[in-house]
């Protein structure tokens, strides 16, 4: 095995450091309780909590939460690229990340690509996006499971996180990129065959060993690249395909072990593709100015990257942090859970499945439907769907609302019945009658505050029907 | 430009109307056939003698080939109109107009609907292509906002509020049960509605109306024609529609406790009929209870009572069979049934028959020795979006 160098990122004379400028990390709203699965399954179980994706969302709509929640970091900044990594896209053939696109509502000339497949092409979009000019937005969303009362369904979670990357001429940055080391190679570790619904692994031991020297070779390369040694870091993230070897080479890294960042599997689960960056804008809410932050990812090789944090960080509130996501979550049954993962089958409502959303019509209304623009009239009136008598656009997204009436459907067609659904009036003008999602069905009131999040309301002949829908405000979780 | 209305010019010579239910062994033909006949017999007139048809259904199927076909007609003209469930009424307005233009003699509306062939409960509306944003609630759970939103306005319990819409249901079913062309003939009490099992919102299947096949059928002429075809004929004195502009669904104006559209309706009704006071004047109301908030707020767009009291009204039985404003003696949709087309017209057929004193014993009401008038109500869509008719009809002229 060669050992890659440590690659140092940007020459000062040369360019502006390139960093991160903003970084958010996504976790669903529902939890599920290891403990819960072992009476159904019979196996499997554990302890803490894994979170859980909604019925209503899948990679795509989880990696626009995270873009939505980063961007709202660096107002006005506008991504010259978009690079989505996921192993669970929900297309194939056509990109995923275009979505993300329209519900950022990025301009045409901001190019949105995926990076398919595994848990590495998340750093290699970030790596992509290092070598890039102009502000990058990287977001990463998996969602995570295995067949019941396997050891995986347990062990992962489902999360997005996005990270912004840019020069500083437009927003400060917050941790530069000081060096990147790299090691590839080929071993079957862990592997899955398109369609199918679990991951197989190879014995526990030939992965950790091949691992071991992967990690411990990457990061000291990138430490040197960055003139540093492991007696520098403040805090070390390592992510992985394999737990075990995950924790092998944080113990043998030489970073003091209370400088190895809580890798959140006992309250989140490995959210594959996402968890090196939610790992990261985890560490980005608590780290200091001015230290030293290395990501080690160990999938089919291992890459590390050095990062250290700018004095821009002290001044940074971070909208809705890992930690308060964490605090805000609800349990979900288990058999709930099997259900919006597909492996339970149950009685669907005896209503018609909707029928497939129209091409056409939907690329007629991008702004509203995945942008949620509305439009306001001469009088101020606004308008949800825009009306084709107004002039003016009037973007929606981030508004809050309140509940106005509202009622439990439990007869029309819901991939998780019942549909929970409200008259909405948003603070600043502006009324949808709106699907709510992330609710407790007996807990609605009229006057409750909501905000808007997007969400797949069904799929229909393999089309996604991408919408917004609104969720409860919830002060911990903001 | 006003709306004048037809008042006195148009008059009904012959109504018929089928069963309302679940017509397994029955198609459309048949029963567009039975209310068709019915109509022309009680008028004493044969198919060829019709001059134009109007065929009402809002998703039975397209054209007026609909009409011609069993019928067989032979060079007629036959027109399949649609507008939501006021799709009967909508047919009603249009053979009025015909006649008291001049253009024909005597017109034929007919509503029908076949909704028990669709293999699911409840209407299902057919889809047409969209962007995917629009909403798939059930009738039911946008009409069950009212009762959260009017518990709100007033101060009361959404269990009050509920209370009252029982009360209306088991009102209808009473109705329903004296009425052998009803869907629904059980008689219900406030406490079994209670307790049935909530389906949207506050609503059991019990607050929603029967989903059922039927048709019916009006025969109507110019006013001074109608003594030629009977005796009793019965006076059209307002038709008014109104469609909305969906702004009660961007508005936040709107509070889910009225219906705008209706307010202008009822409005543009009295003024062509020449009410003042619709709670005393009027004998009688069919209106459109398709889930019985629905009729609580209705009690209150029409003026029947003042604006928040509905509720009170109808717990005090204000219109009940024996009450002071009759409203839905056949049962109404609640327990005659929505074949969604026909509803318009079957309301008509049970105005026509109180009017002409032919309802059964049972059922009759006892507001005619002073009063005359008879209004319907039909509407179609959702609170927020919706469109309305309204007739009053009459048992004289002038």
């Amino acid at each position: 095995m060669v050992q890659g160098p440590g690659q140092t990122m940007g020459d000062p004379a040369a360019r502006p450091s390139r960093g991160i400028v903003a970084a958010a990390g996504y976790l669903p709203y529902r939890r599920l309780d290891r403990a819960t699965i072992t009476g159904v399954a019979g196996g499997g179980g554990g302890n803490g909590w894994r979170t859980v994706a909604s019925y209503d969302e899948d990679a795509t709509t989880m990696a626009v939460e995270a873009s939505r929640l980063a961007l709202r970091e660096v107002p006005g900044l506008v991504p010259a690229t978009v690079r989505f990594a996921t192993v669970a896209p929900p297309y194939l053939d056509r990109t995923n990340a275009t979505a993300i696109h329209a519900a950022l509502r990025l301009p045409p000339t901001s190019a949105a690509y995926d990076d398919l497949g595994s848990v590495r092409s998340a750093m290699g979009a970030l790596r992509a996006a290092v070598g890039e000019d102009g502000a990058s937005l990287v977001v990463a969303a998996d969602l995570r499971s295995g067949l019941a009362g396997s050891p995986d369904e347990s062990v992962f979670g489902d999360g997005a996180a996005a990270l912004v990357l840019d020069d500083g001429s437009r927003s400060p940055v917050l941790a530069a990129l000081e060096s990147w080391a790299s090691l590839t190679e080929e071993f079957v570790d862990r592997w899955r065959v398109p369609g199918d619904a679990r991951s197989r692994v190879w014995e526990e031991r030939f992965g950790e060993l091949r691992y071991l020297p992967l990690g411990g070779g990457a990061l000291a390369a990138a430490l040197d690249g960055a003139g540093l040694s492991a007696d520098d870091v403040d805090h070390l993230v390592v992510a992985g395909t394999h737990g075990r070897a995950v924790r092998s080479v944080a113990a043998k890294s030489g970073v003091d072990p209370g400088r190895v960042v809580d890798d959140l599997s006992s309250s989140v689960g490995n959210t594959g593709a996402a968890h090196p960056f939610l790992l990261l804008a985890s560490v980005l809410e608590r780290a200091a100015p001015d230290e030293v932050v290395v990501l080690l990812v160990l999938a089919d090789g291992a890459e590390a990257v050095v990062l250290r944090t700018t004095a821009a960080l002290a001044a940074r509130s971070p909208g809705r942090p890992v930690s308060d996501q964490l605090a805000a979550g609800a349990p979900v049954p288990y058999g709930t859970y099997l259900a919006w993962r597909g492996v339970l089958a149950v009685e669907p409502p005896r209503r018609p499945e909707p029928a497939r959303t129209s091409s056409s019509a939907a690329a007629r209304s991008t702004d509203f439907k995945f942008g949620f623009v509305g439009s306001q009239d001469e009088a101020g009136g606004i308008h949800l769907p825009p009306s084709p008598l107004d002039l003016l656009s009037h973007p929606m997204a981030e508004a809050t609302g309140t509940v106005t009436t509202f009622t439990v459907d439990r007869l029309s067609y819901s991939p998780s019945p019942p549909t929970v659904f409200a008259v909405v009036d948003f603070e600043g003008g502006g009324r949808l009658p709106v699907e709510l999602t992330d609710v407790d069905a007996e807990k609605v009131a009229i006057g409750d505050r909501v905000e808007m999040t997007f969400r797949k309301l069904f799929t229909a002949d393999g089309i996604h029907n991408y919408f917004w829908k609104a969720r409860p405000v919830r002060e911990g979780g903001r | 430009m006003a709306s004048h209305g037809v008042r006195d010019k148009v008059a009904i010579v012959g109504m018929g109307c089928t069963r309302f239910g679940e017509h397994f062994d029955r198609g459309l033909d048949d029963l567009l056939l039975e209310a068709t006949d019915a109509a022309l017999s009680s008028a004493g007139v044969a198919r060829g003698d019709v001059d134009a048809f109007w065929l009402g259904t809002a998703q039975s199927g397209m054209s007026g080939l609909l009409l011609s076909r069993p019928l067989h007609l032979v060079g007629k003209p036959v027109t399949r109109v649609e507008n939501f469930c006021a799709s009967g009424a909508e047919s009603f307005r249009q053979a009025a107009y015909a006649v008291a233009s001049g253009a024909y003699d005597l017109a034929m509306a007919v509503g029908a609907e076949k909704l028990k062939d669709s293999g699911y409960q409840g209407a299902n509306a057919a889809p047409v292509p969209t962007d995917g944003t629009n909403r798939t609630l059930t009738a039911a759970a946008m009409y069950s906002m009212i009762v959260p939103a009017y518990a709100a306005r007033y101060g009361l319990a959404v269990g009050q509020v509920k209370e009252v819409c029982a009360r209306i249901a088991a009102k209808n079913h009473h109705n329903g049960a004296r009425n052998p062309r009803a869907q629904f003939r059980r008689e219900m009490t406030v406490e079994q509605l209670m307790a049935m099992p909530k389906v949207a919102g506050e609503l059991s299947v019990f607050d929603c109306a029967g989903v059922g096949d039927g048709a019916a059928a009006a025969l109507v002429v110019r006013a001074e024609d109608a003594h030629r075809y009977t005796d009793h004929p019965v006076y059209v004195k307002a038709l008014s529609f109104v469609a909305g502009n969906g702004d009660g669904l961007s508005d936040p104006g709107y509070d889910y406790t009225t219906f705008p559209e209706i307010v202008q309706c009822a409005d543009d009704a009295y003024a062509q009929a020449g009410i003042t006071d619709p709670r005393h004047q009027l004998a009688m109301a069919e209106v459109h209870d398709c889930f019985t908030p629905t009729e609580l707020v209705l009690m209150e767009d029409l003026r029947f009572c003042e604006r928040g009291t509905a509720w009170k009204e109808v717990l005090a039985g204000t219109f009940e069979l024996e009450g002071d404003l009759p409203v839905n003696p056949d049962g109404g949709l609640k327990s005659f049934g929505h074949p969604v087309g026909a509803s318009g017209l079957r309301m008509m057929f049970e105005a026509w028959l109180q009017l002409r004193g032919e309802a059964p014993e049972e059922r009759r009401i006892r507001t005619l020795t002073d009063r005359g008038l008879a209004l319907t109500h039909n509407l179609g869509g959702y609170p927020g979006e919706m469109v309305s008719f309204i007739s009053v009809l009459g048992r004289s002229p002038g």
